[in-house]
């Protein structure tokens, strides 16, 4: 196997972990939504930040294949 | 304004720009029959380019000469591109100011004095050339200023329909960017800044998340080639620069102190905190950096993977699930060029509110 | 590697065109929009609150009014009733008076009268004494001056004495 196929699957596993946690915000924020709709465009907002904190972890491991690839 | 007028905002001007697919063969030479290296296709229309190809057209590809300007040791040197034939392999030599230029994979390099031709070393680095500074008005720089004529047009232009109206009612164009503008005020300056310091922020917020959001439509759009410029780090990494410098420059009293000495907790865990604080205030304009650079170009790496199928298969057969696969991600890189500009606007100004919080404990 | 390392030349245009672009915008877009918007809400701001106003005003007129009315119909209803008051006391006093004053002048007359009657009843007893004197002395001497008569006379007292 190249460094680039290990690459690839370091990036892979970077994205299972930011999979999880934007599934979990996700999930968590459409819960919220349905118990509290009159908070749904703060909520809304807030997890979509959560979201892109959390998909930067996975962003730096795809720029981590990058850079072996 | 909510969330869902702003989304159908950015769907009813985005699926009528978008709405096919397609983008310039890789080959330049078709007699060269090489095996199809999606890889070298992908990269190729990520990266940066000194000319604006268009489209191939009886095998010689019709496209935009761009200058190319250079820092060299005899000062200024600059010239067309289309002195390179169209040659990106290093071996088209142009002589211009006392100089030997070839472009190497979308690099310019000036050979040595005494060279005549590139000598590679085994990993395919030319050893007898050297690497001027460039500044040439390359592919992205091109549509940057695209982008930046548009910007000025739609929005002097939105100036004047206040200045003409009595009234100052919206009308014709700015009853549309007046929604925008008012969504970039009210869900990002103000709840992130505060009520009272948002206002000095507002015209580098507007004009980052204007800026952003026009250059990833750009690059969605097929006929421009993917002129991927908000996916291409240099532009990321200038913006984050600056919403470096604007925190920096705006951090108070306040701010630095959660910086270097965090109040509210014991000494000991001050020093533990102090290291990582300082690390902090680097890695968030890093990660805005990366963040906007890679959420782009993974969507167009996708998109053109998707596509690359048909090649790499080499069979019509699998052109409707490709097809259908790749219009769905541009569907959804659709929604990013809008939440990537937003992400990138609410972050700085997160960043600046951060910096300019007053002490209330 | 080639991927994420920033070339100089497109930091340099972007970091220009940027800047040009932030000042441009700031002096000819942002800054008319953000205004003539925000003078908008001001104007809005401003009219929703001159209408409270009014509207606080015209209640307070309407109290004003209210108030004043209502004040005036008291008074008119004090005036009223003073009046009526003074009018009752005004008959009453006056019948008092007049009352009084009948009283006073009844009792006048009848004490006149009574007078008068006493006065009278006295002259009429002296007049009828004297005519009375008068009378018996013409008769005496009109009897006296016949003898027969004064028989006659003598028997007829003396008849009645005994009819008596």
């Amino acid at each position: 196997m190249t460094i680039t196929g290990i690459a690839a699957i370091g990036a892979g596993l970077a994205a299972i972990g930011a999979g999880l946690g934007i599934g979990k915000i996700g999930g968590s924020a459409m819960e919220a939504m349905a118990r509290q709709p009159e908070m749904h465009g703060k909520i809304q907002s807030s997890a979509l930040i959560l979201a892109a904190f959390v998909e930067a972890v996975a962003l730096f491991g795809v720029v981590v294949a990058f850079l072996q690839g | 304004m909510t969330l869902n007028t702003f989304k159908s905002t950015i769907f009813s001007v985005l699926f009528l720009t978008t709405s096919f697919v397609g983008f310039a063969s890789e080959n330049s030479d078709p007699t060269e029959d090489k095996e199809f290296n999606a890889k070298e296709m992908i990269l190729h229309h990520v990266k940066d380019a000194h000319e604006f190809h268009l489209w191939d057209w009886n095998g010689t590809p019709v496209s935009l000469s761009l200058p190319i300007i250079l820092w060299t040791d005899n000062g200024l040197t600059t010239f067309s591109s289309s002195k390179f034939h169209h040659d990106d392999s290093g071996k088209v030599i142009v002589e211009e100011n006392g100089g030997k230029f070839v472009k190497l994979h979308e690099k310019i390099y000036q050979l040595d004095n005494n060279a005549n031709a590139v000598e590679f070393d085994t990993e395919h680095h030319p050893t007898n050339a050297s690497m001027p500074t460039d500044i040439s008005i390359t592919r992205n720089v091109f549509m940057m200023w695209v982008s930046a004529v548009l910007l000025l047009i739609i929005f002097l232009s939105t100036a004047k329909v206040y200045k003409k109206s009595e009234n100052k009612v919206p009308t014709g164009i700015a009853g549309f960017i007046e929604p925008l503008i008012m969504f970039v005020r009210d869900e990002i300056a103000k709840p992130m800044i505060g009520d009272h310091k948002y206002k000095r922020y507002m015209p580098y917020l507007l004009t980052i998340f204007f800026f952003i959001w026009i250059n990833n439509i750009f690059g969605l759009i097929p006929i421009l080639n993917g002129a991927n410029l908000s996916g291409n780090i240099a532009f990321t990494c200038t913006l984050a620069v600056f919403t470096f410098i604007i925190t920096t420059i705006s951090g108070n009293k306040n701010y630095w102190k959660h910086i270097f000495w965090m109040p509210g907790v014991p000494v000991p865990m001050k020093i533990f905190l102090m290291p990582i604080e300082i690390i902090g205030m680097f890695v968030k304009p890093i990660s805005l950096m990366i963040r906007l650079f890679a959420n782009i170009t993974a969507g167009h790496v996708i998109i053109l993977a998707l596509m690359s199928l048909i090649f790499v298969f080499k069979s019509v057969a699998i052109a409707p699930v490709s097809v259908a696969f790749s219009l769905f991600i541009t569907v959804i890189e659709i929604i990013v060029t809008a939440i990537q500009a937003y992400i990138f606007t609410i972050l700085s100004a997160l960043y600046f509110g951060m910096a300019t919080e007053e002490e209330h404990h | 590697m080639d991927l994420i390392t920033p070339g100089f030349g497109l930091v340099f245009w972007t970091a220009i065109t940027f800047i040009f672009l932030l000042l441009i915008l700031k002096k000819f877009a942002w800054k008319p929009i953000l205004g003539a918007v925000s003078d908008r809400e001001e104007g809005i701001k401003k009219a929703l609150a001159s209408a409270e106003n009014a509207r606080k005003e015209m209640e307070n007129l309407h109290a004003d009014n209210e108030r004043i009315l209502k004040e005036a119909r008291a008074e008119r209803e004090a005036l009223l009733k003073e009046a009526r008051d003074i009018k009752v006391k005004m008959i009453e006093d006056a019948k008092g008076e007049a009352q009084a004053q009948a009283n006073s002048i009844i009792e006048q007359a009848q004490s006149a009268i009574e007078s008068e009657k006493k006065a009278a009843m006295a002259e009429l007893k002296s007049h009828v004494a004297n005519l009375s004197i008068e009378i018996a002395e013409k008769v005496v001497r009109a009897e006296l001056s016949n003898k027969d008569k004064q028989i006659e006379l003598v028997e007829s007292m003396l008849g009645e004495a005994k009819l008596n």
